[in-house]
């Protein structure tokens, strides 16, 4: 947590020798804890302070990075509890559990489907960050032969699940040099977990169920020299998962708890009753605090809602996603082809335009300026009204590109049919339909030049 | 080193609003449902009460849904021809509520005289003994006089009437203080909103214990974060002491993810979309279940696999139930 000017004041030599640029001490406190100036200008400073000083300039939830670019994950370095407050930063990662015990053929199968998937939404594309993989064999070498094997199917980042830190030096040796994260350290290995993620210099994780003992093990990992890590508070169920997970956070940012202020890895399939019940857990964790989720169960019909899922929940709530205003084609339109408005959040443009191009019909999208709000949504804010539309129908002429004179409104704002005709005199206004799955019927069955 | 579990000291509650009447209270349901009273925050136990589970009402119409999606018309069957079977099913599936959405008194629809639609909510009364929300068919003029007609025939039943909105609300309020119902305040996705229609509707005479608030719900997809955040506002509010949006939450999320092309199309879509029956339902689920964590009182879904699902998500958050 920051500190404020004056508990800066506290720490500096307090001579006021003006060489750090400012007249005082205190002014330069100011300065610091506004992030105006650097602490290197004091040259009196003391180690101790200066070491209170980067401690606290840390923020309360460590930012942990797993693989290289351009698939690398980072996670944690979150700063509030609810996303209105300001916004959630850094979103979850989902990787996909196999196992060394699993035939190599399923576990290609499986890696290969699943890293493989990318779903488009608003113009994203949407998939898995990585592979998660677990030395259920025990034995070091079937773990590393699964590892190497795994490697060879995607550069995405790994986790590497074992007990035993010998099968993680195993692994590591023909791991390629991703930066994995290693998984995990408990009251049992911490030594030899530590040793070996120090001298990788790779983000460790730490399991217990207990807070306190996972508290002490964290600090003690840190004081063996490995800074980079990660928590598994060690439930499993619904409830219990959303009671640890909202613990840890509210630990992290309301009581700046070092030894607990680490994003936090979650296996939703632990705890699930079946794939379905898998998502609806993982849709919890992406709610309610996870940093890293690994899954059990690859589903297109289940890994798309909750992409898109995790996708909602970390959009700015202050910058809606928005496309520019303007008059777009969709297809190759001509001076017959059919002109459309609609606003400019992105989900409505996407939507919209999908819909557009899969009927078929060669159309004129315009897309006026609502401040990256829905049609309803804008109309009720009065973002979305006849002055504008009649105002985006002139700002980019869209009369000189088609011979006709009619333009087609959302069917939600149907009530504004009258004053849209009397804002653009010589026009025909038609009502379109309320949802966009029903375009592709009203441009082939209703519509006429 | 011994961690306290960081708890917050909210000073206020969500009011309890009972939905429906036993004989003795003057209506004829075999139950009533009671939901709100939360003084903390969805399922943190530890830190406070949670008097009253989250529940969740099986949404049925007065008419064939020819336009919902194949998935839903398979899974009701012959039911879906019949409001009361249908309302029958819906809490054999382990529906707390029924939601009648009286879509055919709608003009563009089958434009059924207020009497009619009466008679509907009157059959479906007798045949189940939960109690009911009744929304009319969402027009405003249609919605006036089928609601007061419906609040007139189940006099003293305690029905949830709705949609009151900022722009209708004076008759649908007027026609629940007569005859002893509740409503349901709706406003676009914002606190101010909210809380001016509370205060609209209880400058009426009211109660606060007889609103519900649909803060208007955003599918999965579709907005959801809005409803998410909007939800998550108005609670902290509620529970920090602000009386006007200490009220239960009523969100459709059936009906808002159901209308997505995502549970309506099954065919043409992208590969990546997956299986269309296991999307659909997971769709609706996920749906649901995001918004028990920013503080659903009451939940109305469509397909019975959902409804079966969301109320054992609901046992297990509530702690139950213990698998």
């Amino acid at each position: 947590m920051a500190l404020s000017g004056l508990e800066m004041y506290k720490l500096l030599p307090k001579t006021n020798c003006k060489e750090c640029g400012f007249p005082t001490c205190l002014a330069f406190a100011m300065k610091l804890a506004a992030k105006q100036a650097e602490l290197s200008a004091c040259p009196y400073v003391s180690e101790e302070a200066r070491q209170a000083l980067a401690a606290a300039a840390a923020p309360p939830i460590r930012l942990v990075s797993i693989g290289t670019d351009p698939h690398k994950v980072e996670v944690g370095n979150e700063t509030v509890l609810f996303r209105h407050e300001k916004t959630f930063y850094h979103e979850p990662g989902i990787f996909l559990r196999v196992r060394d015990t699993q035939e190599p053929a399923t576990i290609e199968t499986a890696v290969r489907e699943a890293l493989s998937y990318s779903v488009e939404r608003v113009g994203l594309a949407l998939g898995l960050n990585g592979v998660a993989i677990e030395n259920a064999s025990g034995d070091p070498e079937a773990f590393a032969r699964t590892v190497q094997q795994v490697r060879a199917l995607t550069q995405k980042p790994f986790i590497l699940m074992a007990e035993d830190p010998a099968a993680l030096k195993a692994a590591l040796a023909v791991e390629g040099g991703k930066r994995p994260l290693l998984y995990a350290a408990t009251s049992a290995n911490w030594q030899g977990m530590a040793a070996l993620a120090k001298e990788a210099g790779l983000p460790l994780a730490v399991r217990d169920g207990d807070l306190s003992t996972l508290a002490d093990l964290t600090e003690k990992i840190k004081a063996a020299g490995v800074e980079d890590l990660v928590l598994d508070p060690g439930t499993r169920g619904i409830l219990e998962s959303l009671h640890a997970l909202t613990a840890l956070r509210r630990l992290a940012l309301k009581k700046n708890f070092r030894p607990l202020g680490y994003p936090i890895i979650t296996f939703p399939g632990e705890g699930a009753e079946d794939p379905l019940d898998e998502a609806v857990i993982a849709a919890e964790h992406v709610a309610k605090y996870a940093g890293l989720i690994v899954l059990d169960h690859f589903s297109p019909a289940l890994v798309y809602p909750l992409l898109t899922l995790r996708l909602n929940i970390y959009t700015d709530p202050q910058k809606p996603i928005q496309v520019s205003p303007g008059l777009y084609e969709i297809g190759s339109p001509g001076p017959q082809s059919p002109l459309m408005i609609t606003t400019n959040f992105s989900l409505t443009y996407f939507t919209v335009a999908g819909e557009v191009e899969g009927s078929g019909v060669p159309s004129w999208l315009l897309i006026a300026d609502s401040e990256g709000m829905s049609v309803l949504t804008a109309w009720a804010a009065g973002k979305f009204d006849a002055e504008k539309i009649a105002k985006t129908v002139k700002q980019f002429d869209a009369a000189s590109k088609i011979s006709h004179r009619k333009l087609i409104l959302p069917g939600y704002v149907s009530s504004l049919l009258g004053e849209v005709e009397d804002e653009l005199q010589g026009w025909e206004i038609l009502v379109g339909p309320r949802e966009a799955v029903d375009i592709p019927n009203y441009l082939k069955n209703v519509w006429r030049p | 080193m011994p961690v306290e579990i960081p708890k917050e000291n909210w000073t206020s509650q969500v009011l309890e609003v009972t939905l429906g009447a036993t004989p003795e209270q003057g209506g004829t349901r075999g139950r009533t449902v009671t939901v709100g009273g939360e003084s903390t925050l969805p399922f943190l136990h530890y830190e406070g009460e949670m008097p009253h589970r989250p529940v969740v009402a099986v949404e049925v119409l007065d008419r064939y849904p020819d336009d919902w999606s194949p998935l839903l018309l398979e899974a009701w069957g012959e039911a879906a021809h019949d409001p009361v079977a249908w309302a029958a099913q819906g809490v054999a599936n382990g529906a707390d509520l029924v939601c009648l959405r009286l879509e055919g008194a709608h003009p563009d629809r089958d434009g059924r005289s207020p009497a009619e639609a009466a008679q509907t909510v009157k059959s479906v009364l007798k045949g189940v003994e939960v109690p009911l929300i009744v929304l009319g068919p969402g027009q405003p003029e249609a919605d006036n006089e089928v609601l007061v007609a419906v609040a007139e025939a189940t006099s003293g039943e305690r029905l949830a009437l709705g949609l009151c909105e900022d722009k209708n609300y004076r008759t649908i309020v007027a026609a629940a203080l007569a005859h002893q119902h509740l409503v349901i305040a709706s406003s676009p996705i914002d606190v101010n909103l909210a809380k001016q229609l509370n205060i609209l509707i209880s400058d009426m005479g009211l109660p606060l214990e007889r609103i519900l608030i649909d803060p208007t719900t955003g599918a999965l997809g579709y907005g959801l974060e809005y409803t998410y955040s909007v939800m998550e506002r108005l609670r902290i509010a509620a529970l920090s002491g602000d009386r006007l949006t200490q009220l239960p939450f009523f969100c459709t999320a059936g009906l808002e993810s159901w209308r997505q092309k995502e549970s309506k199309v099954g065919e043409g879509v992208p590969a990546s979309w997956g299986d269309f029956r296991e999307r659909a339902i997971a769709w609706e689920v996920m749906t649901a279940t995001a918004l028990l964590m920013a503080g659903a009182d009451i939940l109305v879904l469509r397909h019975p696999e959902s409804i079966r699902r969301v109320v054992r998500i609901i046992d297990r958050l509530m702690g139950t139930k213990e698998a």
